[in-house]
């Protein structure tokens, strides 16, 4: 036991080492996951989503997710506009295409780069409903209650906003919000809605799911919940 | 014949409760935080906000549980434990290097694994906390916390199965479970891998 004289007290010093490496990674973490970020992304890519070192992490906030229906889905785009819409799967997939290639930034930290997005620009959608001069924003609600949330029309026009229906190649997945979700890529990903099923157009925008938790409603990358 | 075998007394009950309430505590952590956690799990399982609360509340016993043990059992055990986990004397040291050396109650690498289980929990309790707290407050919400709690998690789970195969499977060591569920290790065992607590022990005994 230690009734050798030589015994060192190594083991407090290990101890508070490795903790203090461990608290000071708070400053650290960051800049070497981006160091690491080709070699762990690779990894993602073997794995798939068995280890998502780096990939994607699926939130929901009901029990269980929402099932795509291609037979009875419905996109109903209502409120303050002329002409209400409502779109089948195949009406949404014959609209004017459109892909991109952007990043994706959760709110509680991680990001996926580089993620392929087919889908549909939000004017075209609008110009079949046709919104009334009263109406300043879109309220995107969710098959999975209560979750909705909202962006202006100013904000839904921007460049790299669409409303998805493929990711990466394939159709959306379920864990993805299939069959369509909003990606807008400056902002969180909270207010991308997915599993949409109706758009409505109102004259102001309402707090959404996580607006009513405590997130800001403009969630602008680096620039809003406490970032930046 | 067996039954002759002398045993030797290895851990307290106190030091036994620790251990458990430790294990239990991170085997529903990381069954949930995998379900929470891997895209193909979270789809299948389903179920998150039951599984965050679980997760959560588990975290919270786990706490509990530990205060409570530290309060209730016995304490002088438990100093003794941390000071030999504390000392490291030549033999420890050349352990580390070359195995052959004679050992005391803990080897060389069982305080290691100590030592790295401490900071673990302390770490995992912390980003633990920020994650959770964070969620309400933006000044406690660091983009780099669940890269943090989610390596922690990784390289626990290396040192987990490790720690399994030692101590279930690998056939020269797994005797050692005995110590940590009933408290007791045949002494011709703990001879050959804990020789100076061996020896010592039986000097104790000897003595009184």
């Amino acid at each position: 036991m230690s009734d050798d004289a030589d015994a060192r007290p190594y083991g407090r010093r290990a101890f508070l080492g490795l903790l203090a490496a461990g608290l000071t990674s708070f400053a650290w973490a960051q800049p070497a996951g981006r160091i690491f970020a080709p070699v762990t992304s690779q990894f993602a890519a073997a794995l798939g989503d068995l280890l998502p070192v780096g990939g994607w992490r699926i939130y929901t906030i009901s029990g269980s997710m929402p099932v795509f229906d291609p037979r009875t889905w419905r996109l109903e785009i209502t409120g303050l506009v002329r002409s209400p819409v409502s779109l089948g799967y195949d009406d949404l997939l014959a609209l004017p295409r459109a892909r991109q290639v952007s990043t994706f930034h959760c709110v509680t930290g991680w990001t996926v780069r580089d993620v392929h997005w087919t889908g549909v620009r939000f004017e075209h959608l609008l110009a079949l409903a046709r919104p009334l001069p009263a109406a300043r924003a879109i309220r995107f609600v969710s098959l999975e209650e209560p979750y909705n949330d909202s962006l202006t029309l100013r904000q839904a026009a921007l460049p790299d906003v669409m409303l998805a229906y493929e990711m990466d190649g394939k159709p959306l997945t379920r864990a993805h919000g299939s069959p369509a979700r909003v990606v807008i890529p400056e902002m969180y990903g909270y207010k991308g809605v997915k599993w949409l099923t109706r758009m409505e157009l109102v004259a102001s925008q309402p707090t959404g799911y996580w607006e009513g938790l405590g997130y800001d409603q403009n969630a602008w990358v680096g620039r809003s919940n406490g970032y930046g | 014949m067996a039954t002759d075998r002398a045993r030797l007394r290895r851990f307290s009950r106190t030091e036994r409760a620790v251990h458990w309430v430790h294990a239990a505590a991170f085997l529903v952590l990381l069954a949930t935080g995998l379900a929470l956690y891997l895209p193909s799990l979270s789809e299948l399982v389903g179920r998150r906000p039951l599984l965050k609360s679980i997760h959560v509340w588990t975290a919270v016993a786990w706490i509990v549980a530990l205060v409570f043990v530290v309060a209730i059992g016995d304490r002088r055990s438990l100093r003794a434990t941390l000071r030999e986990v504390d000392l490291f004397d030549r033999d420890d040291r050349d352990w580390l290097l070359r195995r052959g050396p004679p050992q005391g109650r803990l080897n060389a690498g069982q305080k290691v694994n100590t030592i790295v289980t401490g900071v673990f929990a302390v770490l995992f309790a912390i980003t633990g906390a920020l994650l959770w707290y964070g969620e309400r407050d933006t000044r406690f919400r660091f983009a780099q916390t669940i890269l943090i709690h989610d390596w922690l998690t990784y390289v626990s789970l290396v040192l987990f199965l490790g720690h399994l195969y030692l101590s279930v499977i690998h056939p020269r060591t797994r005797h050692s479970l005995t110590g940590i569920t009933r408290g007791w290790v045949y002494e011709d065992w703990a001879r050959q891998h804990h020789a100076k607590w061996a020896a010592g022990y039986r000097a104790r005994r000897d003595a009184s």
